[in-house]
Parts: C-alpha cells; structure tokens; sequence
C-alpha cells in the first residue's frame, strides 16, 4: 500500500478512474440537465462556461453537451468492465491450460491466438460486430475476443515459470488433482502481471467501444455513447466544433486513467522496470 | 540468410490459411440472409434462390470455402453485391492509397519517436524528459480519429494550405516525378493532402516509440562497454549515436512491425474521417451497405499485408541482428 501511495502514475490514474466511476454511478444526480431534453430553440450553443445555463454548450437538438457526456460515461464503463472481464475468465483460463498442460493443447490454443493478433485488432473488431450486426453487447463481445490473446500471453509465460516451483512438486506429490494445483496454487501468484494487463485492457476497450459506436456499430440510439456524439457531432464540424472536442476529451481523460494506473500497478510489481 | 527467409515463408502458409477460414467464416457467422436483405422486403422466393444459386449460397459451407479460396488465389474475390464491380479491381484501386497513408504515418511516427526517446533518455530527469513521458501517455491515449476530428477544425479550417478532405494523386509517384523530371508541385500536392490523416494515425505510434526507445536507451546506456567507451575518452556524442542507439534499435525495429498493423487498423476509421479513398473507407462503406464480398475481401487483403509487412520486419530484424539467424 505504501508503495501504491508512493507511485505517482498509479495514484493519478486511480483518482481519474474513481471520477469515472463515480461519475457513472451518479449520472442522473449530476447531470445538470436532462440529456435526452430536446429543444431544437437552443440547438448549437457554444460553451457559456461555469456560469452559464449550457457549462459545455448544446447539440444539433439542442441537448446539453455536458449532461449527454455524464451519462455517456455509463456505456463506456459498462462496456470496458464486461469486455474486460470476458476477456479475462478466457483468457486467463486458456493461457493456464495452454502453460500448464503444454504439448498439443497449448500448440493449438497458441496458433488460435496467433491468428487473432494477425488482424489489426480495429479491424477484427469492426468485422465481427459487422457480422454479428451492430449493438452494444456485440461490440462489448467483439472487444473481449480481441484482447484475450495479451491475456493467454501473460498468463501461460507466468504459468510456465511457476509450474517448475517447488511448491508445484509438493502439491503434485501431496496427490492433488492438477485442476486444484492451478486454480489454488499456481493462478493465485500470477495475479500482479494479469492485473496489469486487466487494467490497461480497460483503456483500449473504452477506445474500441468509441470507435465501434463512431462507425455506428456500437451502442445504438436512444443509448448514448461519446462515440456516438463525435459521430453526431461531426456533421456540424464546421458549424458546432466543440460537440466534437468534449466527448473526445472525455474519452482522452479515462483512457489515460487506465492506462496511467496500469504503468503503476506494473512499476510496482515489477521495481526493475521503475521509472522506465 | 536464405534458409531462415525460407523457413518465415514456409511458416506463413498455415497462418495465411487460418486468415482465410476465420475471414470466410467472419461473413458467415451472420443472422442475416444477405440475399434476402439485398432484394428487399417483397422478394419471391424464386429470386431469393436464383439469387442465392448465383453466388453459391445454397452449397454446404466447406464447399464454399475451398470455392472461395480458389478463387481467391487466382485473384478472383467475387463481385460487390451492391455495385456488380469486382472486389479485386474495387479494392487494387485503393489499395495503393491505404498503404501510402500507413507508410507515411510509420515515418512520422519514427522520424519524430526515435529522437525524441534519444534525447529523454539522455537527457533522463530534465525537462524534456518529462515533456515526452507526457506526450507519450496522452498519444497513446487519443484515439486517431478523434485527433483527425480536432486537426480538421483547429488546423484544416484554419489553415488554408491544408485540405479538409480527399487525395490528390499519389506521393510516390510525385516522388518518381522529382527524380525524373525535377518537378516538386505533384510531391506536395500529394504531402499536403496525406499530412493531416497521417499525423492522426501516427500519433499514437509516436507515443509508444519514444517510450519504447526511452526506456530501451537507458537499459543500454546502464551497460558495461557504454562505461568503457566512456571511459576511452570517446566524445559523448560518439558514444550516444553509434554505440548505444544501434542496440537500443533493437526492439523498436519489432515495435514497427506490430504497430504497422495499428496503422492499418487506424486507417479504417481515419480514412472514413478525411474521406480518404482507402480500403478502410471502401469496408466502412461495405458494412453500411452488407456487401459482404467487399468486406470479406478487404479484410483478408488487410491481413495479408499485415502478414507481409511483418515477414519483411523479421528479416530485416535477422539482417540487423545475426543472433537471430541461428536460433
């Protein structure tokens, strides 16, 4: 704990994903106004700033721009937390059969592996929610399978080196089944390096979900996103530029919070790469 | 030299199979009946299965497929549902646009990276230093074509030289042009039209070379003959430039190879940002439409130069670094 507080990178990206979070949890209370109120009278307000009655200004509809961000961040951190979480259980799952079973097993889990990073994970991603058809769930599926391969990497290279421990060998000749040697024994101590990679998978997928959604892929209307609003908020570049720079800074500020705590979490468990 | 480069391409073969299955069954996977969709609501059931006979939907799947990769390897990826043109000549046309846009923000990406990683490790701890660590976090943070977005209204708008949309001819050839015939106009008509979507691309991979050269310059700087060559009395600059960048080097050299996928996959969306005639631009559009032979088509094309561009790293590693030769 004194080293989380001591690690800068960790303490800045864990104050702007607690924002995220709280954020996301209380978006109706916060929500200065109600995002899905159309008054097409006020539509196009630049940002009046702190004082004024729109903080960020208004849309094409005339919606307030901050309040659509509040409850926007819901999705984003919907989306990450389940992908992520998808991505995790197989990921982790398949990366400590393929480490610990070895052979045949993790030849073929590895080549599968192997050909999902031989696609530009974007384009994978774009190509299975096109086929699979446009919506949140698909998106948030189509997420999970692009980032389970760092996940099976990172657990079959720990897997691997623990499964040569001795406390391995003790386990083996106490008579225990494998099944609870890795989930009880060795999984338990390869928690540091999948957190990392948890974390910053985070990043990426609330990246991904805006991309999706910009594509119209993603979350689909009345549902909204902050890839949406770019989305929308690009017809009227020329007109209305800032419904374009807030979601996108939106976007910037919690994919850098992730990634920030990530870099800690990694300094931390691993002092030789500190300060590099 | 030969044997490994022998060796990369023989291991190619499986993968650029598995490519093609996971591409063919990408399409497949679909709830719709694509034919179904293309006719419309008011479709008989006869054109339904004229039509289905036509593209061979009513065959068992690995009949499809083997269908399919023939023709793929003889270069015939069908014809766009939407458009009746083939989806290699849709796709050759743009092809050369989507490359240019990668290599160019792989330069950038580089050109800027690797000395701004130089001067943060060197200069470790200084102002600079913080500055790129900084640049680096955000870059990697920003999503290409939101950056595309901002440079359009902050820059674009406000700078007259640069256009907002499109491609006017093709950098290369502009380039093939100055040699020839000593005329700059086409070069930078070219340069000023791929800048903007470029640097949306390229940001990121910025980041993460300087990161990348940063850290890996000072593991090396912290080596033993770096002290010696200190030690010999040699110039600092020496030293810097020609004893440690060239191992440091190492892994960055890795980094583009990867990262060129990124590039490509930035393109998707950039291209469809600046309306860059690009085969990101041509799938985005496919997927609006289901014209799922252009999206099956671009796909595999995308991969398979992913595919290549990484078989050239390899090598290109295995010149550099003959360690690698004899593993």
């Amino acid at each position: 704990m004194k080293q989380f507080l001591r690690n800068k990178s960790a303490v800045t990206g864990t104050i702007i994903v607690g924002i995220l979070i709280i954020t996301a949890i209380f978006a109706d209370a916060i929500a200065p106004k109600d995002p899905y109120q159309m008054d097409i009278w006020e539509s196009f307000r630049p940002p009046e700033g702190l004082r004024g009655e729109y903080i960020l200004g208004t849309d094409d509809m005339g919606r307030d721009v901050l309040s659509r961000i509040i409850v926007g961040s819901r999705i984003s951190l919907l989306v990450a937390i389940i992908a992520t979480g998808v991505s995790l259980v197989f990921g982790v799952t398949l990366g400590a059969i393929a480490g610990y079973v070895g052979g045949i097993t993790d030849a073929i889990i590895m080549r599968i592996m192997d050909l999902i990073l031989a696609f530009p994970s974007i384009l994978l991603a774009i190509a299975i929610v096109a086929s699979l058809g446009p919506g949140v769930v698909n998106a948030m599926l189509a997420i999970a399978i692009v980032r389970i391969p760092a996940m099976v990497r990172v657990t079959r290279s720990m897997v691997l080196s623990l499964r040569e421990e001795d406390f391995v060998a003790a386990a083996q000749a106490l008579g225990l089944s494998h099944t609870r040697i890795l989930f009880r024994h060795i999984l338990v101590n390869c928690y540091a390096p999948i957190l990392v990679v948890a974390t910053l998978n985070m990043g990426t997928a609330i990246t991904v979900e805006a991309t999706l959604s910009f594509l119209g892929l993603g979350a689909q209307p009345p549902i909204i996103s902050w890839g949406r609003m770019l989305a929308l908020g690009r017809e009227a570049i020329r007109t209305a530029p800032h419904i374009t720079v807030f979601p996108g800074l939106a976007i910037v500020f919690t994919t850098l919070g992730f990634n920030l705590l990530g870099d800690g979490l990694r300094d931390i468990s691993d002092p030789q790469l500190r300060g590099r | 030299m030969i044997r490994y480069i022998v060796r990369r391409l023989v291991q190619m073969i499986p993968l650029l199979l598995g490519i093609s299955i996971l591409v063919f069954l990408l399409v497949h996977l679909s709830p719709g009946d694509p034919v179904r969709m293309l006719l419309g609501e008011e479709a008989t059931e006869e054109d339904v299965e004229r039509l289905n006979a036509i593209y061979g939907f009513d065959l068992p799947l690995h009949i499809q497929y083997f269908r399919w990769l023939s023709n793929a390897l003889r270069g015939n990826l069908g014809d766009s549902i939407r458009q009746g043109i083939s989806v290699t000549t849709l796709l050759s046309e743009r092809l050369g646009a989507t490359l240019e846009l990668a290599v160019v923000s792989v330069i950038i990406a580089v050109a800027l990276g690797i000395p701004l990683g130089i001067i943060a490790a060197v200069r470790r701890g200084s102002l600079v230093d913080y500055f790129s660590m900084i640049l680096a976090l955000v870059g990697v943070s920003t999503p290409g074509f939101w950056l595309g977005l901002m440079l359009l209204t902050h820059v674009a708008l406000k700078v007259d030289w640069l256009p907002m949309f499109g491609r006017d001819g093709s950098i290369f050839g502009g380039l093939w042009i100055l040699i020839t015939q000593m005329r700059v106009d086409v070069l930078l008509e070219g340069l000023r039209h791929v800048l903007l979507p470029a640097v949306s691309i390229g940001t990121g991979m910025m980041a993460i070379v300087t990161r990348l050269t940063r850290s890996s310059m000072l593991e090396v700087l912290g080596k033993d003959y770096i002290r010696t060559a200190k030690a010999k009395g040699l110039n600092n600059q020496v030293v810097v430039l020609k004893h440690a960048l060239r191992n440091a080097l190492l892994p960055v050299i890795t980094i583009i190879g990867i990262q060129f996928g990124a590039m490509l996959g930035g393109a998707v969306v950039t291209e469809t940002v600046f309306a860059w005639p690009g085969v990101g631009r041509l799938i985005v559009n496919a997927i609006r439409q289901r014209d799922f032979p252009i999206i099956q088509g671009g796909v595999l094309m995308m991969a398979v130069v992913f595919a290549l561009v990484n078989l050239a790293v390899d090598i290109s590693y295995a010149l550099v670094n003959p360690r690698i030769r004899y593993d």
